[in-house]
């Protein structure tokens, strides 16, 4: 995981920037205009693209390594009930240290590295994934669960064929959630290291250079909503059933 | 980048109330400006949000508009929006504020469809049939049976901006995330004082609108509202 996202391109430098398309700076560039296509086209593929792809690695990675602790825990808080509230509890705590924060207080520990970034970006996925997967379990009619024990399931069978099935709406609900937000906050991680399409957000705005920070921003935006549009579609195609019901 | 290397150590949390204790001039400016960042974006959010949530609630129509529309505005990333804001507004308050509201607005909005929505319709129908014009069935039934899903959307859009105010420091936008971004001069302590008193301000938010909800829920109503307001209740999110 280090060396995949630690082999990103070191930040460009100033000058670069306001280059544009060879023969120098010229037109919008030059007068640092609010947003110059000319500079998007010409640094897609040094700056934008590399950006975008970490970022969504920094995203996976958070999501799928919350997915895993959040899953575990919920499935244990689903049998053992005193585990809920201590393992709840925690993650609300996370949840609350305001993003800007947790990472400069992670720095002391973890330096300003890929991990640092990783730890926080997993503590703010476990509420909400914690959440919707006991919520979905919880959620399971009281009805259904003795019709299975009643067909013979065992306790592990009754989990994976009859609890686990019904309980993907609210498991997908909350990975959709845990994505978007995590890409947002995966923006704010830039400001410990320059990773992800924070990176070139916060360097427009140290290098006042207004392109780089719109035309970024505005590739977070859409990132964020392709992937929201995304999740939809995979949660409708896992759970067809659940197409008919209010969307809540 | 901007960050420097302090130590930390448990001690640090006890240093961070020592550095509320001597500096109560600074830390009372920074929440106070963060407060009325905060109010100002709640304000505009709830001046949108209330009014079509409340209508297309009321017509049962524009689901789509009111659940996945907002839901997509939801996903954006509030420090992309102050970014993009930045380059139309310039550096004042307005592109944070702005930036919030994109954030508040469509929270306020979903819960106030879905609760006017979802107002029991033999109620609706017994206005009717008493005489009440449209206007009144919505201000004097529909919105009243629809306070408690409606104040949980307002409350966590409350929950949301002061977390997110945070992120206005980035861009010297003021508010306590003046203080949190900058290590350099206030050191850890620092950063830790401004999350605590973020933290603080959002639960005093939640806390004062349950308040308000309290004051305005007509008697008879309340006993159920505490009871949704349990379940509806989110946890402070400091999304940013």
């Amino acid at each position: 995981m280090n060396g995949l996202l630690l082999a990103a391109p070191p930040p460009p430098p100033v000058i670069p920037n306001f280059g544009g398309p060879p023969g120098g700076p010229h037109g919008c560039i030059a007068t640092n205009g609010t947003f110059c296509w000319d500079w998007v086209t010409a640094h897609w593929g040094d700056i934008l693209q590399p950006h975008l792809v970490e970022h969504l690695e920094l995203t996976l990675i958070a999501v799928g390594i919350g997915f895993v602790i959040a899953f575990v825990s919920a499935l244990l808080a689903h049998r053992r009930h005193w585990f809920e509230a201590p393992f709840g509890a925690f993650s609300a705590l996370l949840y609350t240290i305001p993003s800007l924060a947790l990472f400069q207080l992670l720095v002391p520990f973890t330096g300003l590295t890929v991990l640092t970034i990783e730890i926080a970006l997993v503590g703010y996925t476990l509420l909400i994934l914690f959440r919707n997967t006991l919520a979905g379990l919880r959620g399971v009619p009281t009805d259904v669960l003795e019709a299975a024990s009643g067909m013979g399931l065992t306790r592990r069978q009754r989990l994976t064929r009859v609890e686990l099935p019904l309980a993907l709406p609210s498991i997908m609900a909350g990975l959709r959630i845990a994505v978007v937000t995590t890409i947002s906050l995966a923006t704010v991680a830039a400001y410990i290291t320059p990773l992800g399409l924070g990176a070139p957000i916060f360097y427009g705005l140290q290098t006042n250079f207004t392109t780089e920070f719109v035309a970024t921003g505005a590739l977070a935006v859409l990132l964020a909503v392709a992937a929201d549009l995304l999740l939809v579609g995979v949660q409708r195609l896992l759970t067809p059933w659940s197409r008919a019901r209010r969307p809540a | 980048m901007i960050v420097g290397y302090d130590s930390f150590s448990p001690g640090t949390f006890l240093d961070a109330f020592q550095f509320m204790a001597d500096n109560p001039g600074l830390m009372w400016d920074k929440t106070l400006e963060h407060l009325e960042i905060s109010a100002k974006a709640l304000a505009i959010a709830i001046a949108l949000g209330l009014p079509l949530g409340a209508w297309l609630g009321h017509l049962h129509r524009g689901s789509f508009l009111a659940i996945n529309g907002s839901n997509i505005l939801r996903a954006l990333p509030s420090l992309a929006v102050i970014a993009i804001g930045l380059g139309f507004f310039g550096v004042d308050q307005t592109n944070v504020i702005f930036a919030l509201v994109v954030l508040g607005f469509p929270v306020i909005l979903t819960n106030t469809y879905v609760a006017v929505d979802g107002v029991d319709p033999d109620a609706v129908e017994a206005a009717r049939g008493m005489g009440m014009r449209r206007r009144q069935i919505l201000t004097k039934v529909e919105l009243p049976l629809a306070l408690p899903l409606t104040f949980a959307g307002i409350r966590t859009a409350a929950v949301f901006i002061v977390a997110t105010a945070t992120l206005g420091g980035i861009v010297g936008g003021g508010g306590l995330g003046d203080i949190i971004v900058n290590q350099s001069s206030y050191f850890l302590r620092g950063v830790i004082a401004g999350a605590i008193a973020v933290t603080a301000l959002a639960f005093a938010a939640d806390f004062a609108l349950w308040g308000v909800q309290r004051a305005v829920t007509p008697a008879p109503l309340r006993r159920r509202e505490v009871h949704e307001s349990e379940l509806g209740r989110v946890v402070p999110v400091a999304e940013q």
